[in-house]
């Protein structure tokens, strides 16, 4: 089964720690990432710009709104994603608590729709 | 004639003592409880039209799950859905159940891992109990709504999104790992108990549908217990469960009338099923980590010593009820401990208690708390308030035998 393992976390937060943590946590990623694709497990990956440089898009009524910043403001952003492809919930849940983010962020995972 | 009488009592008995198992099975290898449950009922009708006619076959349980198959994956094909589910039913083939010789090749059991399932983290807390009686144990939702002081249509609905849930976000459906064990446990717990309550309010059998219950809450807990022999709450779950099953001979005298636990004849009590309770709690508590079974369980100890010392240990009860009370913060709690303290410290104290909780909307359809208001309000001789309580007790009660003794407990205002 395909899950979406969205990375919540505050941007505020992260940009107030210190150097060496954040790189610490960058190489977190790089060996959560490489776990990741020797299970066979990867299905895809990215992280996120800030949403400072989000632009959100809505069409009304034939009208086109663009509008500065993210779909809501949150305590905690969008920071990035993985799909994953695990035998099953409780498979999904153990790489999401493995995620570096979720020891200060929030992991959520979300089955993909099976077309 | 007596073939459609006979199919029907074959049919009845392999629901009552098979449901839970068959469900289990077909969910499992399926992950949807929900077609789970439709291909059951179709094999059920399948076999009210067919036993009468070509016999009840040796093996009604295999009979069952080899119809049911066939239906859960006509019912894939027609959504067409092809996944791995629907392979893993084919790769069963029909030889593999289906009883041809009458060695009866037995269902294994997949309760266990259909209550981890319903009990998983992913599933709303409220429904998960819900959830386990009605799929492991066969409970119609009217029913288990009733038990949860929720509207029918209401756990109609959580069911259906639950059972979504479990389908749509892959819960897997096996016990979880040891470090998640303790805590994945509790809500396993709860239902088994709710369950076991449901089947202990009628004694008598007369509805086919609690039919068992109690022996079913029972058989699961020892088979939790089995399973985890140092979890105290298990312990204590099944203790409390022994003790209340150790009285059903008392619960009723020979005509049918409800007596009361305070006024029962200890001599009609169990006294193995009660020894074996206490052992149970007695090995509860040597794990030193307090609960909300055990504390239950203890009460009941209080309760029954009076088979030895002629009198219920009232304050040990209304102590533990305070314990529980700040474990759960549940009125029904208050409302036992209002009772317990009442005789302890009279009625008035009693009745403040009730007071402290009269707010709470889910009391208003709640029999025991009318009828505790009833006993304490005549106690402390508001004649009209207590008379007006009973009505609303009785009211509200199902059972008629508790009915009658509400109605004469009003009588003797």
């Amino acid at each position: 089964m395909k899950y979406m393992l969205m990375i919540y976390a505050s941007e505020a937060a992260e940009n107030a720690m210190p150097p060496a943590e954040m790189g610490a946590i960058m190489q977190a990623y790089g060996a959560y990432t490489e776990a990741l694709v020797k299970a066979g497990a990867l299905q895809a990956g990215e992280r996120l710009r800030p949403v400072t440089d989000a632009t959100s898009v809505r069409v009304r009524n034939g009208k086109s709104e663009v509008l500065n910043g993210p779909y809501a403001d949150t305590r905690e952003q969008l920071g990035g994603y993985y799909v994953i492809d695990v035998p099953d919930l409780d498979a999904a849940l153990v790489w999401a608590a493995r995620c570096p983010s979720s020891v200060y962020g929030t992991i959520e995972v979300r089955p993909i729709w099976e077309m | 004639m007596g073939d459609v009488a006979a199919a029907r009592r074959a049919a009845e008995a392999t629901a009552r003592h098979s449901y839970g198992k068959l469900v289990a099975y077909l969910s499992r290898r399926t992950r949807d409880v929900a077609a789970a449950q439709d291909a059951l009922s179709a094999a059920f009708e399948a076999a009210m039209q067919q036993w009468p006619l070509q016999g009840v076959p040796a093996s009604p349980e295999a009979w069952l799950m080899a119809v049911a198959k066939r239906q859960a994956i006509d019912a894939q094909r027609r959504t067409a859905t092809r996944d791995a589910a629907t392979d893993d039913l084919l790769l069963l083939t029909p030889q593999s159940t289906e009883d041809t010789d009458g060695a009866g090749r037995t269902i294994p059991d997949d309760r266990l891992a259909l209550l981890f399932a319903c009990a998983h983290p992913a599933i709303e807390r409220g429904v998960r109990a819900p959830l386990m009686l009605q799929t492991v144990l066969g409970l119609d939702a009217a029913a288990i709504a009733s038990a949860f002081l929720v509207p029918p249509s209401t756990m109609g609905q959580r069911l259906s999104r639950a059972k979504a849930k479990i389908k749509q976000a892959g819960i897997p459906f096996r016990p979880p790992e040891r470090e998640d064990l303790p805590e994945r446990l509790d809500t396993v717990l709860e239902a088994i108990y709710a369950a076991f309550t449901q089947g202990w309010s009628d004694p008598a059998g007369l509805d086919p549908r609690h039919h068992n219950l109690s022996d079913e809450g029972i058989w699961l807990g020892q088979l939790v217990v089995a399973l985890l022999p140092h979890e105290p709450e298990a312990l204590g779950m099944l203790a409390l469960m022994l003790h209340a099953h150790a009285r059903r001979g008392a619960r009723r005298d020979a005509v049918g009338a409800y007596i009361p636990l305070a006024q029962q004849d200890p001599s009609q009590w169990d006294t193995a099923l009660i020894d074996e309770a206490e052992r149970l709690l007695h090995r509860a508590s040597a794990l030193h980590t307090i609960g909300r079974f055990q504390l239950e369980a203890a009460v009941q100890s209080a309760h029954i010593i009076r088979r030895f010392t002629g009198q219920t240990d009232w304050t040990a009860v209304a102590q533990l009820y305070g314990a529980l009370a700040e474990l759960t913060g549940s009125p029904v709690v208050e409302i036992n401990r209002a009772v317990a303290v009442a005789e302890c410290e009279g009625a008035a104290k009693g009745l403040e208690i009730l007071d402290s909780v009269a707010d709470d909307p889910r009391l208003a359809s709640y029999q025991p708390y009318w009828a505790a208001r009833a006993h304490l309000l005549a106690h402390s001789g508001a004649r009209d308030a207590a008379d007006a309580a009973y009505a609303q007790a009785i009211g509200l009660e199902l059972d008629p035998a508790v009915r009658q003794y509400l109605q004469q407990q009003r009588n003797r205002l």
